[in-house]
């Protein structure tokens, strides 16, 4: 008789990584949102959060709650999706864009861009500004993405603190900003509104790079500060669709501290900008 | 030196703040190469520094000292420091994640996501050190490394340059040892029988 060997990828499991995998595998089946591949140990730190601040006990507990309300299950994607962002983050970033792949982009009758993963719109914003002032916005399509409903809302309200862009204009200036920041906006009370004319090419639309495809024939995509949050295999899927998405010699930026390095998908592409992970998908 | 299953803990977390850069200056050059497990390390440092620490601790180290990567493996007898401006956090696998989530108890690195998550990760096989600092980040991760059954080590709140952070964990519960800064890293050395090597 052949007794069979016990297979490493059925040892036990800690409990609450098990609960974790089957809150997960319930959200998927009711909802249609895909956290499987997330980062184990960020998901884990964002559940038990919900569960201090819901005055929740158990994850099964917390399991139960989600399947039966939708409501909750909103509360617990803002939770997961981690919206942290700001205008010319990393502003040695931009004047990378500015100086190396502008001048690339210039050589092109129409340009197409997607911003994944775009959160509440700095980043597009951003990028719009320098595009603007470096007259290629009016022949550019912006396609800026995210999975979170209500960030997405706020990216097309282009509605931030005033309080903030005292750092946003220390940010612009470093990027290489050629204009006066606020030029780009109408302050009023304690918002400011982004100017309409940075708005017209950019189309805000809900898409979810775990289960949605491929946006094509795109010159350059950003995905900044989004594939930190998912586990390896998952990052290699996402490049994957960036890959497909892009034309040949399209650029592919990515947040500092992501890289395509250890990517299968890696010898498709060349550095640009190694520093500031801006990749170039070969000829 | 211990090898294998002879080794009593598998990683070593420290936490420390103002004052932290001068006591990891002693306690780091203090550890002696081939200590059989990694050492992930949150100072608290601003946003926009630069890695000027990391090469100045690499030279003075007899460990190889780097800034932690997304998704790298741990690796034994290296020390790793969280980016500016990033969580550093332990997957159950042993690698890294970084994020840049909200601060934490006011810190981006914040000591208690890297403590809690190590704990999560290493249980009973982890030990936990708290430094000199003007906060109280670390102390409730070091308090949930005891309860898994991990070791915590306090740097004694009357030699620390700032003493809240040390005694932020002593309030709490008793640590296993509270030591002057000039004895901690004897005591590493000592748990993991690494002797001086010529
Ligand atoms: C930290 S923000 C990054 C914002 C901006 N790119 C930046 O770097 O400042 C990450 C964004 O990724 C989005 N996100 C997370 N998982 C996603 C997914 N599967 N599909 C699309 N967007 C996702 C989140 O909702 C969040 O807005």
């Amino acid at each position: 008789m052949v007794v069979q060997e016990l297979n490493s990828e059925i040892l036990p499991q800690d409990p609450q990584a098990i609960e974790i995998g089957l809150l997960f595998e319930g959200i998927y089946l009711r909802y249609g949102y895909d956290f499987r591949d997330y980062g184990k140990a960020h998901a884990k730190r964002r559940i038990m959060h919900r569960m201090v601040i819901s005055g929740i006990n158990s994850i099964s507990e917390l399991q139960h709650r989600v399947l039966y309300d939708e409501s909750f299950f909103h509360l617990m994607l803002q939770d997961l999706s981690i919206n942290t962002t700001e205008m010319f983050r990393d502003p040695e970033f931009f004047l990378s864009i500015r100086e190396q792949v502008i001048p690339v982009l210039k050589t092109y009758p129409f340009i197409k861009i997607w911003h994944a993963g775009c959160s509440t719109g700095e980043e597009v914003y951003s990028m719009a500004i320098i595009l603007k002032e470096e007259g290629l916005l009016n022949r550019t399509q912006i396609y800026a993405t995210d999975f979170n409903p209500s960030v997405l809302q706020k990216a097309r309200e282009a509605i931030y603190p005033v309080s903030q862009m005292k750092d946003y204009t220390r940010n612009y200036i470093k990027s290489g900003g050629k204009s006066s920041f606020s030029e780009y906006y109408n302050a009023r009370y304690d918002s400011v509104i982004m100017k309409k004319i940075l708005k017209e090419n950019i189309v805000f639309a809900d898409h979810n790079l775990v289960t949605d495809s491929v946006f094509g024939e795109m010159n350059l995509v950003m995905c900044r500060n989004t594939l930190i949050y998912f586990n390896k295999s998952l990052q290699d899927k996402v490049v994957g669709l960036f890959r497909d998405s892009l034309v040949t010699g399209g650029f592919l930026c990515l947040g500092s501290k992501e890289s395509i390095t250890f990517s299968p998908h890696n010898i498709y592409f060349e550095p640009v900008v190694s520093k500031h992970k801006i990749f170039r998908l070969k000829y | 030196m211990l090898t294998g299953a002879n080794i009593p803990y598998d990683a070593i977390v420290i936490g420390a703040s103002a004052g932290g850069l001068d006591a990891l200056g002693v306690f780091l050059p203090m550890l002696e190469a081939g200590l059989p497990v990694p050492i992930l390390i949150v100072q608290h440092i601003s946003a926009t520094s630069d890695s000027f620490i990391i090469t100045y601790f690499d030279r003075m180290c007899k460990l190889k000292v780097k800034e932690a990567e997304e998704k790298e493996i741990l690796e034994p007898g290296c020390v790793y420091f969280a980016p500016p401006d990033y969580h550093l956090l332990v997957e159950a696998d042993k690698s890294i994640s970084l994020s840049n989530e909200e601060k934490v108890n006011y810190s981006r690195p914040s000591i208690d996501v890297l403590f809690e998550t190590a704990s999560w990760a290493y249980g009973n096989r982890l030990i936990g050190i708290i430094l000199t600092g003007a906060n109280w980040d670390g102390a409730a991760g070091c308090e949930l490394i005891k309860k898994g059954g991990g070791l915590i080590i306090v740097q004694d709140p009357k030699t620390a340059s700032i003493s809240r952070m040390p005694e932020s964990v002593i309030e709490r519960f008793k640590p296993d040892y509270v030591l002057p800064l000039q004895e901690i890293g004897p005591l590493i050395n000592k748990i993991f029988n690494s002797t001086p090597t010529q």
